[in-house]
């Protein structure tokens, strides 16, 4: 229960930056001509927030762009394939059997990263715990977005956004203070996503992709020149 | 939007998203002992917040004045090791208070 209870915890702040990201899909999703329960099952269904958007975008279009919808999910979710890679290194023997079935189902990419900044390996009770809140804050945000429209002020809303990357900066620096390697990966990662984003050609690549190449490219060089030494965590 | 064509959507985006993150975490069960892939998976999840991070977060609270503010107050918060909670909450409060400044004048 202690695992599940700390999973709880470290869910909170991701559920409240997910409800005011998911309110603003849920606002889109209405807008665009769905109903608020097709929005609310796209939201519990997937759990991501740049696919549901792209995939909002290809069924305004109509039926028949199943391949593209097929691939604009598998690309822009592709660094969940990453994540989830990283996180089956992490987790402990209590993750066996079915409950990799259901616990990848919630690998997001605020959840993984709360998960892997944990000490030490990570149980299934801890994984459910974490991934239960930010779920149903998920779901409940776009039905909030769906169904009543402006119940927060905008000011409140928009000051909500900030919330998921005060968490990953919570995340990042105390490493970062402590192992200069670290630090150098985070600078090289963030100078080349600056570069994707303000880049005449570069900023026309997906957000998603842009997410997989910095990633790939500064880690890579953080493990040719700085390879971790055995036993050290 | 017809109901048919809905659910087909809806199908295909829940399966791709779901199996691109249950297949490797199901496949993946033994410890991996190579010097350079334990490096990557050790900087990985630093990495990819770092580019999550920035500069999306300046388009954050629909303010850059707000946002880089409330940068500042969570990178402060953060390095003297806050929970993330508190991290998150001050960010927010900061951001709150400076869009709130900002409709003011």
């Amino acid at each position: 229960m202690k695992d599940f209870k700390k999973g709880l915890i470290d869910g909170i702040p991701i559920a409240l930056g997910y409800i005011s990201v998911s309110f603003t899909f849920g606002l889109q999703a209405i807008s665009t001509g769905l109903t608020w329960w097709e929005a609310v099952m796209i939201s519990f269904m997937n759990l991501t927030s740049a696919g549901q958007f792209a995939g909002l975008d290809i069924m305004l279009r109509g039926g028949g762009f199943w391949i593209e919808m097929a691939c604009t999910q598998f690309i822009i979710n592709l660094r969940y394939a990453l994540m989830s890679l990283s996180l089956s290194q992490k987790a402990d023997k209590s993750v066996k059997g079915m409950h990799r079935w259901l616990i990848s189902f919630g690998i997001t990419d605020e959840i993984f990263a709360v998960s892997i900044g944990n000490n030490g390996e990570v149980s299934n009770k801890y994984l459910y715990g974490i991934i239960l809140l930010p779920l149903l804050g998920w779901t409940g945000g776009t039905l909030l977005g769906a169904a009543a429209g402006n119940i927060l002020p905008s000011v409140v809303r928009d000051s909500l956004g900030i919330a998921i990357y005060g968490m990953f900066i919570a995340i990042i620096v105390p490493p970062a203070k402590k192992n200069p390697a670290i630090f150098k990966v985070v600078i090289i990662s963030i100078l080349l996503s600056c570069i994707f984003k303000w880049m005449p050609v570069l900023n026309y690549v997906s957000s998603g992709f842009v997410i997989i190449i910095c990633t790939v490219i500064s880690a890579s060089i953080g493990a040719i020149f700085f390879p971790v030494k055995e036993e050290k965590e | 939007m017809i109901i048919s064509n809905f659910f087909s959507y809806l199908f295909i985006m829940a399966g791709v998203t779901y199996l691109v993150r249950a297949l490797p975490f199901v496949i993946f069960r033994g410890r991996i002992e190579n010097t350079f892939i334990k490096s990557f998976l050790y900087y990985m999840p630093y990495a990819v917040l770092g580019a999550m991070t920035f500069p999306a977060i300046l388009f954050s609270t629909g303010n850059y004045i707000s946002s880089v503010a409330g940068l500042i107050v969570a990178c402060l918060a953060a390095f003297k090791e806050k929970s993330l909670l508190i991290v998150a909450i001050f960010a927010c409060f900061t951001a709150l208070v400076i869009n709130l400044v900002c409709m003011l004048y």
